[in-house]
């Protein structure tokens, strides 16, 4: 801090507090005072039976018991990390390989700006209709059968969201599309922050692009890859809006699709507080232990 | 290519370079196929896409739109709830962030790093965690069932603040507000007429990531809006879904999917060198 500049600016200090006043004001009522509502509520029984209120009355850790010994929210917590580390997996491989073409000078790929501008398009699709979209085309009677028939690949309809690890294969693969390119060019701005002259040492010793890749790119790039993989982990959880759509919010076949935000929202239209409060809690510590490492590694840099 | 060694080299270069050319063309088609379906169905008659697939589109898109219109669902209202609800969510959002991001870029008040640390720490809380406080809060202050309660929670956006305050990190230096000082003009009069235009750059990246979040965000619009008037249009295509879509007109499911997403794909075309350069430094999502 530049201390001839403090003692000019101390009469203007006031300012920053003002400018300061609508995102506080906003964020403690839109989402502080709601947060802290939210943890109030996940330790009252508080739902309706039928026309009945029920509470709400102090429990305690009741909720917390009641979500944690029964097997749902385990299953469901199981599911979204499967549909996560299947779509991350890819996304992360094929990231990893489109930067470092992206990213290497001696390469110079002509139009590389187009294949950018196509590989982020999918993210800014709305999911909801993105997934009603899958959900049409992969239909039985859809293009994809028609077109898998026609080309002599499967004989009859394949019922792709009847099956547990079509319908999770499908989400997973809805969520690489949509976020290999975000992943990518994040990757990229990583790979082109290296100094160069550390690529120009390894050619001149006669390495080759897959020993400068394991060797000088990825121990370098650990630190990104850390923060994409923990970031996407977020994100992962959050898991909503393709599963919804496309099962149609029952998270079929079988439940094998249903995710923890899908469990969420199903108690958030019901209007169970208790136990809706109490997901939310499990999934608030889950996301800020999380966000707490993403946060320690950046003040790290 | 005197030099026989040059040429071994510019030869596997040429080579990488031919599988990285043939990778990328094979993932672009990934990317694009499924709205070049949408596309051709949008345009085909329900009788013709019972018939099955073929890539070339057919003459029904005005057909199948007019079909839509005149249909259960509530799509031009959808329409015009989306575009006011994203547009004002992205007017407010990159306004007061800014507005944030400069409190705390110009003034050395007691507690600015405290501040700033606050903002980056609640930066990655999800909004679902909060939803459901949330949902009894509007209730309590009758913003229930009103565009509002999606659009006013934009004034706090940490990760458009994050964005801006580093945009001004590198390209506002402060004499810039002393000038301004110096020339007599108020404090909120500087950041209005002076700052504003020289953050340009930053706010229209974020003001379009803004509106396309708004545009496309399904969870807690669906739980906030109840009446067909107020729903957005990724409510009506859920809607769409838990029909029982085998009665449907399969054209007007199609040409409702491409026009909820075809504004937003002509949106990022016109505009995608800025948006692709913008992700690097907002990249804070999933």
């Amino acid at each position: 801090m530049n201390k001839g500049r403090n003692s000019k600016a101390v009469s203007y200090n006031k300012w920053g507090y003002i400018f300061l006043i609508p995102f506080i004001l906003t964020y403690c009522v839109f989402s502080l005072i709601p947060l802290i509502n939210t943890i109030y509520n996940s330790f009252f029984e508080c739902y309706r039976a039928g026309l009945t209120q029920i509470g709400p009355n102090f429990v305690g850790l009741a909720n917390f018991k009641e979500i944690f010994l029964t097997p749902d929210i385990w299953i469901y917590l199981k599911n979204t990390m499967i549909m996560w580390v299947l779509g991350f997996i890819p996304q992360i491989a094929i990231s990893l390989l489109l930067a470092s073409w992206f990213a290497d000078n001696r390469l110079r790929l002509k139009g590389s700006t187009v294949y950018k501008t196509i590989i982020y398009l999918p993210n800014l699709i709305m999911a909801s209709a993105f997934a009603m979209l899958f959900f049409t085309l992969f239909s039985d009677g859809g293009p994809i059968n028609d077109i898998l028939i026609k080309i002599g690949i499967i004989a009859k309809p394949y019922r792709f969201l009847s099956h547990v690890w079509s319908s999770r294969l499908l989400i997973a693969a809805m969520n690489t599309l949509m976020w290999f390119g975000n992943t990518t060019i994040l990757l990229m701005a990583g790979m082109m922050g290296i100094d160069g002259s550390i690529f120009e040492a390894a050619e001149v010793d006669g390495a080759t692009p897959n020993e400068v890749f394991y060797k000088i790119t990825l121990p370098l790039l650990k630190p990104i890859l850390i923060y994409v993989a923990i970031t996407s982990l977020i994100g992962g959880l959050q898991m909503f809006d393709v599963p919804q759509v496309l099962t149609g919010a029952t998270g079929d076949p079988a439940r094998s699709t249903l995710t923890l935000i899908m469990y969420l929202n199903k108690h958030l239209y019901s209007k169970n507080l208790g136990i809706g409060g109490a997901i939310s809690v499990f999934m608030f510590i889950i996301t800020g232990i999380l966000s707490l490492i993403v946060f320690k590694m950046s003040a790290d840099d | 290519m005197d030099n026989y060694k040059i040429t071994k080299k510019e030869m596997s270069l040429s080579w990488r370079r031919r599988i990285a050319h043939l990778t990328l063309i094979v993932i672009s088609f990934f990317c694009l196929i499924w709205f070049f379906i949408l596309f051709v169905n949008a345009t085909r008659s329900n009788g013709e896409l019972t018939r099955g697939f073929t890539p070339i589109p057919s003459s029904h898109m005005m057909e199948n739109w007019i079909h839509l219109i005149h249909g259960d669902l509530p799509v031009l209202n959808g329409l015009l709830n989306s575009v006011i609800t994203a547009s004002a969510s992205a007017a407010l959002t990159v306004y007061f962030s800014t507005l944030t991001a400069y409190a705390i870029h110009a003034y050395n008040f007691k507690g600015r790093q405290a501040m700033f640390t606050f903002i980056l720490g609640i930066m990655m809380i999800p909004t679902q965690v909060t939803a459901l406080g949330f949902l009894q809060l509007i209730n309590k202050i009758g913003l229930d069932d009103n565009l509002l309660a999606l659009i006013l929670p934009g004034i706090a956006a940490p990760v458009t603040f994050f964005y801006i305050k580093q945009y001004m990190d590198s390209n506002l230096p402060l004499e810039i507000v002393e000038a301004a000082r110096i020339d007599g003009s108020g404090e909120f009069s500087t950041f209005n007429r002076i700052i504003l235009p020289i953050m340009k750059p930053a706010i229209a990246v974020q003001a379009i990531f803004t509106f396309v979040g708004s545009w496309n965000n399904y969870f807690i619009p669906a739980l906030v809006l109840h009446s067909d008037k107020k729903k957005t249009l990724p409510i009506l295509i859920a809607q769409l879904r838990s029909a029982d879509f085998l009665k449907f007109d399969m054209g007007q499911v199609y040409i409702m999917i491409a026009f909820s997403i075809f504004p937003v794909i002509i949106i990022y075309l016109l505009l995608s060198k800025s948006i692709v350069g913008g992700v690097t430094a907002g990249g804070v999502k999933g």
